[in-house]
């Protein structure tokens, strides 16, 4: 393979068009193009020219570009080149959970904000309160498990009867009528707009029952 | 003259082939004679199928009634990078009612890129009373519920592994659903999921199961709960962080330092989302016995890594991001001299410009320095004929090259040259290499140096490249161990494919999607090769609204005993021999 700078190719048997590889080449080297279907197209602007003209004459190319302007989609026009790169599909081959947990991803997760709720939450016997944001969970579950993550309790399994049924605490939160409710009753987003903070409390509080 | 004289009684043949484990061996020992396929069927415990539609299962279970351990693969590669539409297939379901039903002493089920449903995940935990390993790679389509059914159903479970699944994560009480008394947990990996789970369960379950040696968390595990799971697993091998992130506080830092230093046997790592730089070095004490790191989350600049790896001496696998650019390459080359594996990741793999300085350079580093390296994935954005020349001299023991040059059709960024050369130097020098991929400008030249030297090649992936039917030629004729060829935007066309149909019935499949194959070539295929299933998949509409000379969107062909699939989506038809088109 040390060819470089010999030139060998001259001399060398080929298996192609007589001539057709290294004018290939040439045009190759001063432009991008695609020979695919709709779904793959790129297009880089800044270095190339215009990949019209360049394709030269052989056959597949040619039924390729047919190919690519029947089944194109409209929403490019080759003519003229875009001013970012357009993106192909599965190209480069990157597994999505890579896209979504990688670089740009988290980069972008610690930029967005958006709105935050922040509420107390207290827990009789700690020694201080913590605070949350509510909008950071879609669902009860989700705000459940991280309350207790937060102050390694547990809740019982909730029902509408019995309320958490089944551990030694339960969650309550104060409404915005300043009454202490049962968290779980109403739909999340009723929730998350009424809520003004949360409280933990023992299980037998929470039924209004003396200890156990 | 007496027969007698030379035959084993059944019990000593068995015994013997006890001790033949590999999958290629079992079958040649199968091919001997009638009653040695006999024997071995009814003792084989072990079965591999590449290609869940090359086989049914009840051909298996006739064949092998006796299976403790089934692995199965379901969808293309390609699927991995969004070119398999949804629905297209690998159904786990049937297999899985199949082997409840037959094999009620199943103790491994390993699927990749399959479609696996909550309902199969509970019939996998009521069915199978020994039940010890569930690995589910790549695949999707169940919930948090159906691992809670596993959790609380499979008593002897050893191994549960979600590597890179999707999994749509209802909740993270599943965790619990392990009783109390279960304590026979040696490996789990969580990694792909969303949510938090519950961190009590979860540090109860770490604590109580003395074998534990393999724990890779998700994301949502706080760093700040990691060394009270470390010290309940002083005996773990692998781990996987969650996030590795904190406020930077001396306590945290000190308190994961000692909980690193405690397990003497780790030997693994990975995870390290959001990194807080100034918190790596809480892994320095257990560095010098590190065999495998995978940083390739890990969103630190190059002087971090450097730092990190330089200590690493018994490293044989680093997963980076190309962060780590060509001067922390060359720092791997030098300290790292045990390295087997390589894959560098791309950081910003969208943008139009580089955003580090890795170049071919750091591969070549690695090259020179590592004398065991075998395998290599590598993202960059320049590649030379003469950078690959240097790498396939230096490194003629690489068993695995997969190298993409992000812009396609690159060429030598020195000579403007096509890379013909550069990839043919590699498959030239690298006599054992079985897997190859291939980027950047590349014309039909590469595959007559594949098809010449690539002997052993088994698996070889093509994009953007070539310049006629020839290429394809070349290596479907030359590279007489291909079993899985898949190939994107070339022109390659139907010239080559039904030149070579008799090969494909060697390989376990072929994949091209965005090329020039016409439908009437596929539906001759069809009709030649019965053996083969040719489907071919469009998605926008019936193949034969269009002339017949028109190209299909996506081809997939591949050998089977079973006859064409019956659970086809509206978008795949197959090719038949009777060449009806079957319009589901």
């Amino acid at each position: 393979m040390e060819k470089v700078g010999l030139n060998l190719e001259a001399t060398e048997l080929r298996l192609g068009l007589p001539g057709s590889a290294d004018e290939h080449d040439e045009k190759l080297s001063s432009c991008s193009y695609s020979s695919s279907s709709s779904s793959s197209v790129v297009i880089r602007s800044n270095k190339r020219s215009s990949p019209e003209e360049s394709i030269d004459d052989e056959e597949e190319l040619k039924s390729n570009k047919r190919t690519m302007i029947s089944h194109h989609n409209d929403d490019q026009d080759k003519n003229v080149p875009p001013s970012k790169a357009q993106v192909v599909v599965g190209w480069p081959p990157i597994r999505s959970y890579r896209k979504n947990n990688g670089v740009q991803q988290q980069q972008q997760e610690q930029k967005k904000k958006g709105e935050e709720v922040y509420v107390k939450v207290s827990m009789a016997g700690a020694p201080y309160l913590r605070k949350i944001d509510l909008n950071f969970y879609n669902t009860y579950q989700q705000l459940l498990l991280a309350l207790e993550n937060m102050f390694n309790c547990t809740f019982g399994e909730y029902s509408e009867r019995e309320g958490y049924n089944g551990s030694e605490f339960a969650p309550t939160y104060e409404d915005k009528d300043g009454d202490w409710m049962l968290v779980g009753d109403v739909p999340w987003n009723m929730f998350i707009s009424s809520c003004k903070r949360l409280r933990i409390v023992k299980e037998s509080e929470a039924k209004g029952l003396g200890c156990l | 003259m007496k027969k007698a004289a030379y035959s084993f009684p059944e019990e000593v043949l068995e015994h013997v082939f006890s001790f033949i484990v590999s999958d290629k061996d079992r079958s040649s020992i199968s091919l001997v004679c009638k009653s040695w396929y006999e024997i071995e069927r009814w003792c084989r415990r072990k079965v591999f199928v590449g290609n869940c539609y090359a086989v049914s299962p009840p051909i298996l279970i006739k064949r092998f009634p006796e299976l403790r351990s089934v692995t199965l693969k379901g969808k293309p590669h390609f699927a991995d990078f969004n070119l398999v539409p949804e629905g297209w297939g690998g159904f786990a379901c049937p297999w899985i009612r199949a082997m409840a039903g037959a094999y009620p002493w199943l103790e491994e089920i390993r699927l990749k890129r399959m479609v696996v449903s909550d309902e199969s995940l509970e019939i996998i935990a009521k069915s199978f009373r020994n039940f010890k390993v569930l690995v589910l790679s790549s695949c999707e389509g169940f919930t948090t519920e159906g691992l809670a059914a596993i959790a609380a159903n499979c008593r002897n479970l050893r191994e549960l592994d979600l590597r890179e699944s999707e999994v749509e994560d209802l909740s993270g009480r599943w965790l619990s659903d392990f009783p109390d008394s279960y304590t026979s947990l040696e490996s789990l990996n969580i990694s792909c999921l969303g949510n938090e789970v519950n961190l009590l369960a979860l540090e109860r379950l770490v604590s109580r199961c003395p074998n534990l040696k393999t724990l890779r968390l998700n994301r949502a595990v706080p760093l700040d709960r990691l060394p009270n799971l470390l010290r309940g697993a002083p005996q773990l091998a692998e781990l996987g962080t969650g996030a590795y992130t904190s406020e930077m506080r001396p306590d945290v830092f000190s308190n994961l330092a000692e909980a690193f230093a405690g397990c003497k046997q780790l030997k693994t790592l990975s995870g390290f989302w959001d990194v807080l730089p100034s918190y790596l070095p809480a892994v320095n004490p257990i560095c010098s016995q590190l065999i495998s790191l995978n940083l390739s989350y890990a969103t630190v600049q190059s002087p971090d890594l450097i730092k990190l790896v330089s200590l690493c001496e018994k490293l044989q696998k680093l997963w980076v991001l190309d962060y780590i650019e060509d001067d922390g390459l060359e720092v791997l080359a030098a300290s790292c001299k045990d390295l087997r594996e390589l894959r560098v990741f791309p950081s910003d793999p969208f943008g139009l410009e580089p955003n580090v300085a890795l170049t071919e350079q750091g591969l070549v580093s690695v090259s020179e320095g590592c004398p065991k390296l075998q395998s290599v994935l590598y993202f960059c954005r320049q590649m030379s004929n003469a950078a690959l020349n240097t790498i396939a001299r230096n490194r003629p023991n690489l068993t695995r090259f997969r190298l993409c040059i992000i812009e396609p059709r690159s060429p030598d960024y020195l000579t403007l040259q096509p890379l013909d050369d550069g990839f043919g130097a590699i498959v030239e020098h690298c006599k054992d290499l079985r897997r190859l991929s291939l980027s950047g400008l590349l014309t039909d030249r590469v595959f007559e140096y594949i098809g010449t030297y690539g002997k052993k090649l088994e698996m070889l992936s093509v994009a953007f490249a070539g310049d006629s039917d020839l290429g394809l030629h070349h290596v479907l004729s030359g590279c007489d161990n291909l079993r899985k060829l898949e190939i994107r935007d070339c022109p390659f066309g139907d010239k080559a494919l039904l030149a070579n149909a008799a090969k494909l019935e060697t390989m376990r499949s072929l994949w091209m999607s965005s090329c020039s194959v016409s439908f009437g070539a596929c539906k001759v295929l069809g009709q030649k090769m019965p053996r083969l299933n040719v489907e071919v998949m469009d998605e926008s509409g019936p193949p034969d609204s269009r002339p017949e000379s028109s190209p299909v969107e996506k081809l997939y062909v591949y050998r089977t005993v079973a006859g064409p699939r019956l659970d086809m989506p509206g978008f795949v038809w197959t090719m038949d021999d009777d060449s009806a088109l079957r319009i589901s």
